[in-house]
């Protein structure tokens, strides 16, 4: 997957959790958390999602990299480069 | 018989409710019963054939995000939907009462079966790698679930758990309520039921199991209480909530007051798992009857819990029969026959269809009752059509569940003394 699809796909399992989430003007460098309406239990899902649909197993101690757009894109794009 | 202070006298001020076949208030509730209306339609089941089913169709929205109903359970959607209906019926904004002084009740037969069964069926997609099982999971099945789910939304901060009392579960929350409110330990209750049990093929599973699932090519007609040609029970969604006030606070803040509750009771068989059992039943009656300071000619209207199974409906016949030998004024309905069970929703819907009765002086009719069984054959039976009364001054309501719970609720039409 491109760093685009990545996005793309993040974005979408978060419009899945939350489909009034709005996504005009979120910078991709803040935390999501602190621009969207997501909680913790919001991030497993997201975890949850990426293991359904990628069987990606992410650690817990590496859950910090999914705290902004950008840091999902770096984390995921090496594991992902193949899918 | 003296009566009580106003201050221990608990009265129905609000009433927030959803019943299968698309009534989502009490005007529109009273409308359907009145009309005869069946809720009944045919729900596909996982693994199992169709079944005759109730279910809602409400504003799932109205009160909370879809976000939130997708975290949380069908019961506190619909927790949450009658919980707010209820507020708003009773003109309560938490300026009346501090929310730290309010009480959630909600009785339930059972619940976590919906999501357990949800969760397994998710994991059987991964070959039952328990990786995929969702965190959600427990929040979601702890059993103080549906009312959590209200006092979040609400941001009630006084106590709240569920009632676990099989189909007397919306009965005993109601007598929670009261009892609280008696006690001094709340303000003001939120109290009733809910059922989101037709999201479980394993209750419809094991009610065809017991020989006990009503079959019928017309949904409509396939729960017919007290009919010779009944063969079970119609498993329905539902809900119903009830504010609960002190006379004297609901007089003084100028509330609509929909009746008075008078009496009530529960006890236990003692005998049987699935089993009903008249004699005890009776004795659940007749307490509380004793406890309203009524004689059983008193009471206008019986609202039975007959589910229409064979033997549920004769014993619960066999003990009306008993207690209410010469009451020729007392008139005897069933709300199954257009809602099917509600299960832990049942007595609180059943009550919420006949409250106002108190207003409009009519008796909605059991329906589907083509054949009477003989064994059923109560006088003063309305079937058919509503029958319309001078007056109704008293409900009965019956509610009876597995395992041998009875519970009887009496309101009474309220009368300033």
């Amino acid at each position: 997957m491109t760093r685009d699809e990545i996005k793309d796909m993040i974005l979408e399992i978060i419009e899945d959790i939350d489909e009034d989430a709005e996504f005009d003007g979120l910078d991709a460098d803040k935390p999501l958390r602190d621009q969207l309406d997501l909680d913790s239990m919001d991030f497993l899902d997201i975890v949850m999602e990426l293991r359904k649909r990628h069987k990606l197993q992410i650690p817990e101690e590496e859950y910090p990299e999914l705290a902004t757009l950008t840091s999902c894109v770096n984390y995921l794009e090496p594991k992902l480069k193949e899918a | 018989m003296s009566i009580p202070p106003d201050s221990s006298r608990i009265v129905i001020t609000g009433v927030g409710l959803t019943a299968p076949g698309g009534s989502n208030t009490l005007a529109e509730f009273r409308q359907q019963v009145l009309a005869g209306r069946s809720g009944i339609t045919t729900l596909d089941l996982r693994y199992m054939d169709p079944a005759p089913a109730g279910l809602c169709d409400f504003p799932e929205t109205q009160y909370r995000k879809k976000k939130e109903n997708k975290r949380g359970t069908r019961s506190g959607c619909i927790g949450v939907y009658c919980a707010g209906e209820a507020l708003a019926d009773a003109g309560i904004d938490f300026s009346e009462y501090d929310r730290s002084r309010t009480g959630v009740y909600i009785g339930l037969t059972e619940h976590g079966t919906v999501e357990t069964e949800n969760e397994v069926y998710n994991i059987s997609g991964f070959d039952y790698n328990v990786d995929y099982w969702t965190h959600h999971h427990n929040p979601r099945t702890v059993l103080n679930n549906p009312a959590g789910e209200i006092t979040m939304n609400l941001g009630v901060t006084g106590p709240h758990y569920s009632v676990g009392a099989a189909c007397a579960a919306g009965n005993a929350a109601l007598i929670q309520g009261c009892q609280m409110l008696r006690l001094g330990e709340v303000d003001f209750a939120l109290c009733g039921g809910i059922s989101e049990c037709t999201g479980s093929f394993g209750i419809f599973a094991s009610f065809r199991a017991q020989g006990a699932l009503a079959e019928n090519n017309d949904p409509t007609m396939a729960s017919r209480p007290f009919d010779r040609d009944r063969n079970g029970i119609v498993i329905s969604e539902g809900g119903c909530v009830f504010t609960l006030e002190r006379l004297d606070k609901a007089l003084a803040r100028g509330a609509r007051i929909y009746g008075e509750i008078a009496g009530h009771a529960m006890n236990s068989d003692a005998r049987d798992f699935v089993l009903p059992y008249g004699p005890r039943q009776a004795e659940c009656i007749r307490l509380a009857l004793d406890r309203a300071g009524l004689a059983p000619a008193d009471i206008t209207i019986i609202n039975t819990h007959a589910t229409g199974t064979r033997q549920g409906d004769v014993e619960e016949c066999k003990a009306l029969r008993e207690v209410f030998a010469d009451c020729p004024g007392t008139r005897v309905n069933n709300t199954k026959s257009l809602i099917g069970h509600a299960m832990g929703a049942a007595g609180v819907l059943e009550l919420a269809a006949n409250l106002p009765a108190f207003t409009d002086n009519q008796v909605h009719a059991t329906i589907n009752l083509d054949n009477l069984d003989p064994d059923c054959a109560l006088p003063g039976l309305v079937a058919g059509e509503p029958e319309e009364l001078s007056n109704v001054d008293t409900i009965l309501n019956t509610s009876f569940g597995m395992v041998g719970i009875n519970s009887v609720v009496i309101v009474k039409r309220f009368v300033a003394k």
